[in-house]
């Protein structure tokens, strides 16, 4: 049995232990820069931070990465109770708008940030995208993904069709489609629905989001949308999509084995698919524009403050490093696909270099050429239930024959209601 | 050296008491009573929580005059309704027959019917897409085989069917995947009561002369009806929260054409995708409302019967 002696030493000892560690914490607390992101934003943020520890001896980065879908949610929460938030947090491209126009992120338009003088140095439709409709700048853009179109080059040969054929017009497209399914029997596309999202990005007016106005009101049956179900709707019809959802097994299966001619999605999809979808199919895949000459984003990266975080001044040191670095911005580009929001990252010929995968081609070019084409989009906090319920519809229009005109009639009346309802709100 | 105080006894029970009120508060009462209050107001949850707005009853409005609502009650009722039909239909025949024709290996075979439920979900929804998969799916390869047999062409599909993207086909689907899960649950359930039926009414009827089906309609089903009465219960309320399976099994939304899209799961999306918890909270008070009142209207059902 100890004793009472040695108990008091202990608890002592025990004492000190605790004040010490106490003390370490609170030292550490005002030392540390807590970034939360995701996969993939979390190892460029890791390969960053012997670069930010050179230049920040002082300043330690705690970063937190939660799986996609559960970081948005974490960052819901920490934002609407004001409790663990981060100094800094990634922002998903679909998911900003959301955040943006809840008024919880610090406008970086203004001191002490006046993000502004590096606007020049942004590629210009990602800088604007983190524009909010009151001219607040809440998001600084670190990485896009500029929409091609990936093909299979043997395919097309096989089929005797070319690369003009496939993007002249998306008439044209999917008159080549027809082509390749009589003759090598691939699906043009994986999923109809594909198309109609592209198609829907065709033609926005300046200030018009995808399916709201600048004044809120709904868009969904201007003729962009009637377009975008008709052509879905011939594809479906002429069996030139497999129906497949993306990312799924039938989807990369299709990949592998030839079974699908062409996929359009942002720059990371060729990293992808060299990696581990298709690594088998080397040298068949080539890039290329979308048809039309149509422009659009897949997914991008944007780094906010919240408006109630601990360590701002620091935060946006970290958000200039990792946003207008060209070194963090190329080697995040190299690594992991991630393509640089930063124009003098541009400039490198890294550019230049052939790519193997896609036999040789100059791709990082068609991407350049796509990142400086795109035009923001206007956001609307109700675009994810509009989304929904236009795909909602085009299922109706695929799969049971609906009418186009009804269909579209019927997506406009429930985003009226649903639009009409939060105006109502505003005027209480 | 001090000593630590000595507990009163008259503070004792609830000192041992406050582990269970202090985690039942946090994570029982306070979202309760929070989604009851966010169900009156608008909020813009990345505002914090300054950006709540009081509106009244506007968001049960919404709620009942919303198409998508009644759609996910039509797909929730649907599968509650082949699901829990099914399950007690199956279970109180297969667990008389366990009951009657296992002794020794009756828990070996009540255990295996018992592990899908025990199983993760997300393991299932695994197993079964790649059962229910179009072109090398065992389920579609099954139908198949069964259309190669002379004469029963007629069973099997011209088409490989794709059950889960197709809207007619993922209801179905997904009611076999809970069918399979909750048997297994129900049957103990029947077991449990089956054993506490005393064997000589049994061995009277016997005398009486009553046959094996005469003993099961005359003595087990009315011996069962409390534990009916329970077990339906629980169907009826499983079956109406219904979230995991087609969640898993389909997508997110539910699929083509939100045909599993659930009610549960719609009150998730609304507010995790649309970002509307004012109306998710609403709508979550509505569901409860309807489980109330089908839960009172199933006892009134089986009281009547017992009386």
């Amino acid at each position: 049995m100890p004793s009472f002696r040695a108990i008091t030493i202990a608890r002592r000892a025990f004492c000190l232990a605790a004040y010490l560690l106490a003390g370490s914490l609170a030292c550490a607390q005002s030392q540390t820069l807590t970034v939360t992101a995701y996969p993939a934003v979390d190892e460029i943020i890791k390969s960053a931070i012997p670069t930010w520890n050179k230049l920040h001896p002082d300043v330690q980065i705690r970063l937190i990465s939660r799986e996609m879908e559960n970081h948005h949610t974490a960052m819901t929460t920490a934002l609407s109770t004001r409790s663990n938030l981060p100094d800094v947090m990634a922002l998903e491209f679909s998911r900003l708008g959301r955040f943006a126009s809840a008024g919880g992120l610090e406008d970086l338009a203004q001191p002490p940030y006046l993000i502004a003088q590096y606007q020049s140095r942004y590629v210009p439709f990602a800088y604007k995208q983190g524009t909010t409709k009151g001219g607040a700048v809440v998001a600084a853009p670190t990485d896009i993904g500029p929409g091609t179109m990936l093909y299979r080059v043997d395919l097309l040969q096989k089929a005797g069709v070319t690369e003009a054929e496939l993007t002249q017009s998306w008439e044209s497209f999917v008159a080549t489609g027809l082509k390749i399914k009589a003759r090598t029997g691939a699906y043009l596309v994986s999923n109809a629905g594909d198309v109609k999202d592209i198609l829907i990005r065709s033609g926005v007016k300046p200030g018009d989001g995808l399916y709201f106005d600048a004044q809120g009101n709904v868009l969904v049956d201007s003729p962009r949308f009637v377009r975008a179900f008709e052509l879905a709707r011939t594809i479906r019809q002429n069996k030139l999509d497999g129906k497949i959802p993306a990312w799924s097994n039938d989807w990369t299966q299709g990949f592998k084995n030839g079974g699908i001619a062409t996929q359009m999605s942002g720059a990371w999809l060729a990293g992808h698919m060299a990696a581990w979808i298709a690594p088998t199919t080397k040298g068949l895949w080539r890039v290329t524009q979308l048809p039309e000459k149509t422009w659009a984003a897949w997914g991008g990266t944007f780094y906010v403050i919240p408006k109630n975080a601990q360590n701002k001044a620091q935060a946006w040191e970290f958000i200039k490093l990792m946003t207008l670095n060209r070194d963090l911005q190329l080697n995040a580009f190299k690594v992991k696909d991630a393509f640089p929001a930063l124009l003098d990252a541009h400039t490198d010929a890294f550019y230049d270099e052939p790519l193997e995968f896609l036999g040789g081609q100059k791709a990082r070019q068609w991407w350049r050429e796509a990142a400086m084409n795109i035009q923001p989009i206007g956001v609307n906090k109700l675009d994810n239930i509009a989304d929904e319920v236009v795909n909602t519809e085009l299922d109706k229009v695929l799969s049971h024959g609906k009418d186009i005109g009804a269909a579209l009639a019927d997506a406009k009346a429930l985003l009226d209601k649903r639009a009409h309802r939060y105006d109502s709100r505003r005027l209480q | 050296m001090q000593r630590l105080p000595r507990l009163s006894p008259e503070l004792a029970p609830y000192v041992f008491l406050s582990p269970f009120v202090i985690l039942f508060a946090v994570f029982g009462i306070f979202p309760l009573v929070f989604s009851f209050y966010l169900a009156f107001q608008t909020w813009e949850p990345t505002g914090g929580l300054a950006a709540m707005q009081f509106v009244g009853l506007d968001n049960f409005v919404f709620t009942l005059q919303d198409e998508w609502f009644w759609k996910s009650m039509r797909n929730t009722l649907w599968l509650a309704l082949a699901t829990g039909l099914a399950q007690h239909l199956v279970a109180i025949p297969l667990a008389y027959f366990i009951h009657t024709s296992y002794k020794r290996t009756r828990n070996a075979v009540v255990g295996i019917y018992f592990l899908p439920y025990i199983t993760s979900s997300v393991a299932i929804a695994m197993m079964f897409s790649t059962l229910f998969s179009t072109d090398y799916g065992l389920i579609n390869q099954a139908l198949h085989g069964i259309g190669q047999i002379p004469g029963l062409g007629w069973l099997a599909p011209a088409q490989p069917i794709d059950w889960r993207n197709t809207a007619e086909t993922i209801k179905p689907a997904v009611a076999t995947v809970v069918f399979w899960r909750y048997l297994g649950f129900n049957v103990v359930l029947y077991l449990a009561a089956l054993q506490t039926i005393p064997a000589d009414i049994y061995e009277a009827a016997t005398m009486d002369g009553a046959g094996r089906w005469q003993q099961f309609w005359h003595i087990t089903l009315p011996s069962l009806k409390p534990m009916m009465y329970f077990g339906v219960t629980l169907s009826v309320i499983g079956g109406l929260q219904l979230f995991e399976e087609p969640f898993m099994l389909i997508d997110h939304r539910g699929g083509t054409d939100q045909a599993g899209m659930t009610t549960a799961m719609y009150m998730y999306r609304t507010a995790f995708d649309f970002n509307d918890f004012g109306t998710a909270s609403a709508l979550s008070w509505l569901l409860f409302l309807f489980v109330a009142l089908l839960t009172w209207l199933t006892n009134l059902a089986f009281k009547e019967g017992r009386a």
